[in-house]
């Protein structure tokens, strides 16, 4: 990559430089176009200097409130909610898993080799992955009304694209030597897929599953703030009413599922893949 | 050929576990959807209410694009400042979590605070900042600078524990001091990855930016949870169009930071079709 200003200077006095003009300017650019970005927002942004100030002393205020932590709430209504995430988490992923794996076959094109079906699944891939879960939930209980239903399906939908994508990926990625065996045996396509693809590609289906159901116990722990059900229900009611030590009972509760959640995940990866 | 008898009758026998598995997922499947209350009735009623309101939906109603724009540029705000004020935090503390070059009495309180930053989602950690600074764009900004900490902090870690520390011991064989060996040891190790991770956080920040609104931390979100609210659907479709068409802007700006910082690609390279950056995996997606 060096440049020499000049090839007939001596050695001793050529300039050497890692990238070419071309690409220097490019980095300028993009510099220059972060570094203006910052200022524009910095200048623009409505911040309320009184506000901030006041920070400190609602921050000790809200501890004051928070403090002693309501446990005795906790058998009434935030055991039941808690599991109603842990449900809404766990239905959702399989539902997504259900859904995205003929979405992911449908998006490898080698497994399909039709480019239009290619770009059609990946188009469900995309648009499921750029509406948010929060609003995937909206949407739901517009639908069917508030309540985990609601949940599940924003959880189960927003994660078809996520786990098609990357499902897709890995088939596109996988060998071509058992799949030409198998289909020189003569071999129906069903038994090129589930003895050709799927023991190639289990290892990374299976945890793209897992890793996903670690996202969505964190994502639908939220999804009761627009009503789709869960813990979110219970600390949004919490919050109208100011019961700050009840607040802080339902966030130690997430806090405490989100790394039961983590260490689940991290065994079973372990000791299955 | 004593060998083809011993083998099973079924060499495709499956063991016992992945049955048992099996069966207790479906027990549980069977029971979790029971407390869902689902039944033919409520799927009518859905599939009608359904029908209603995507013919509410549309066609798009962008009369009232001021508001929208206002929405849409404070996001955007929020996603620029909280990046920046993330990475710019998350670089000392992932730098300090990382146990090949720090002791442990630095690693573990980093380690712990990036594990609080992650723990808990950007909107629920917005509610907290709305009662501490007050409703408006600061809320969102701080509650997506935690979310930043966390997600760079812990990549941003990893990064510098899988480097080869030749390089870092060769610029220890100099004499020369710490700054030097993180800047030419370490940094030039974990650039590209860290172009990576910045360039994703300000994506997934742009995303959540969009929706801490939803609890009054500023941005677009407000207003698209207050048309909700007001049956207001289709102003609604036009809110989701707009950041629909955002994040995909900004997936492919951050596509292109990619290109020109991890295969030192220059401007005319970027309308050039192809490259390997553009179809980069990212198994973090959220």
């Amino acid at each position: 990559m060096g440049v020499a200003t000049a090839a007939s200077m001596p050695v001793a006095e050529r300039i050497w430089r890692r990238f070419t003009p071309e690409q220097r300017f490019t980095r300028f650019v993009v510099y220059l176009v972060i570094v203006a970005s910052i200022v524009l927002s910095i200048r623009s942004v409505e911040v309320i200097p009184e506000f901030l100030a006041d920070a400190p002393e609602q921050v000790v205020d809200l501890l004051k409130r928070m403090w002693p932590i309501d446990w005795p709430h906790y058998p009434d209504t935030v055991h039941a909610a808690l599991m109603e995430t842990i449900h809404i988490a766990s239905l959702g992923t399989l539902l997504a898993l259900v859904l995205a794996l003929p979405v992911g076959i449908l998006a490898a094109h080698n497994l399909v080799p039709f480019v239009p079906i290619n770009l059609l699944a990946k188009l469900i891939l995309v648009s499921s992955r750029s509406v948010n879960s929060l609003v995937w939930a909206l949407l739901f209980v517009g639908i069917f009304g508030p309540g985990a239903l609601a949940g599940t399906l924003a959880i189960g939908f927003r994660s078809i694209g996520f786990v098609g994508k990357l499902f897709g990926e890995a088939l596109e990625e996988s060998q071509i030597g058992p799949i030409e065996a198998l289909k020189a045996a003569g071999s129906p396509w069903r038994s090129v897929l589930a003895y050709g693809y799927w023991p190639q590609v289990k290892p990374s289906f299976w945890s793209i599953a897992l890793f996903r159901w670690d996202i969505n116990v964190r994502e639908s722990a939220v999804l009761g703030l627009v009503g789709a059900g869960g813990i979110g229900m219970a600390l949004d009611s919490a919050l109208n009413l100011f019961q700050w030590d009840r607040v802080a009972l339902i966030l130690f509760a997430i806090f405490a599922v989100v790394i039961l959640a983590e260490i689940v995940v991290t065994q079973v990866r372990k000791r299955v893949i | 050929m004593n060998t083809v008898a011993a083998l099973p009758a079924d060499p495709f026998q499956r063991s016992v576990w992945p049955r048992v598995a099996a069966v207790a997922l479906l027990v549980y499947v069977i029971y979790a959807a029971a407390q869902m209350e689902i039944s033919w009735e409520r799927v009518q009623t859905g599939l009608y209410n359904a029908q209603r309101f995507f013919g509410r939906l549309f066609p798009p109603n962008f009369s009232r694009w001021e508001l929208l724009a206002k929405g849409l540029v404070e996001s955007l705000e929020i996603a620029v400042l909280a990046s920046t004020l993330g990475i710019l935090l998350a670089l000392p503390i992932g730098l300090a979590a990382a146990r090949n070059l720090m002791p442990p009495w630095v690693t573990w309180p980093a380690r712990l605070i990036i594990v609080m930053a992650r723990s808990f989602h950007p909107v629920i950690v917005a509610i907290l900042f709305v009662k501490a600074v007050g409703f408006g764009a600061l809320a969102g900004i701080l509650a997506l600078t935690v979310a930043s900490v966390g997600f760079i902090g812990k990549l941003f870690t990893e990064a510098i524990e899988e480097i080869s520390l030749k390089q870092v011991e060769a610029v220890r064989a100099t004499g020369a001091p710490f700054a030097s060996v993180l800047w030419f040891g370490v940094l030039p190790q974990v650039f590209s990855r860290f172009i990576g991770f910045a360039t994703y956080q300000l994506d997934s920040n742009l995303r959540n930016s969009t929706m801490v609104g939803i609890v009054g931390a500023g941005g677009i979100g407000g207003t698209l949870f207050a048309a909700f609210q007001r049956f207001d659907y289709d102003f609604v479709c036009a809110i989701l169009i707009s950041i629909i068409s955002l994040i995909m802007i900004g997936e492919v700006l951050a596509t292109a930071v990619r290109r020109i910082f991890i295969e030192h690609a220059t401007v005319a390279d970027l309308f050039r079709a192809g490259g390997a950056a553009s179809r980069e995996r990212h198994l973090e997606d959220d």
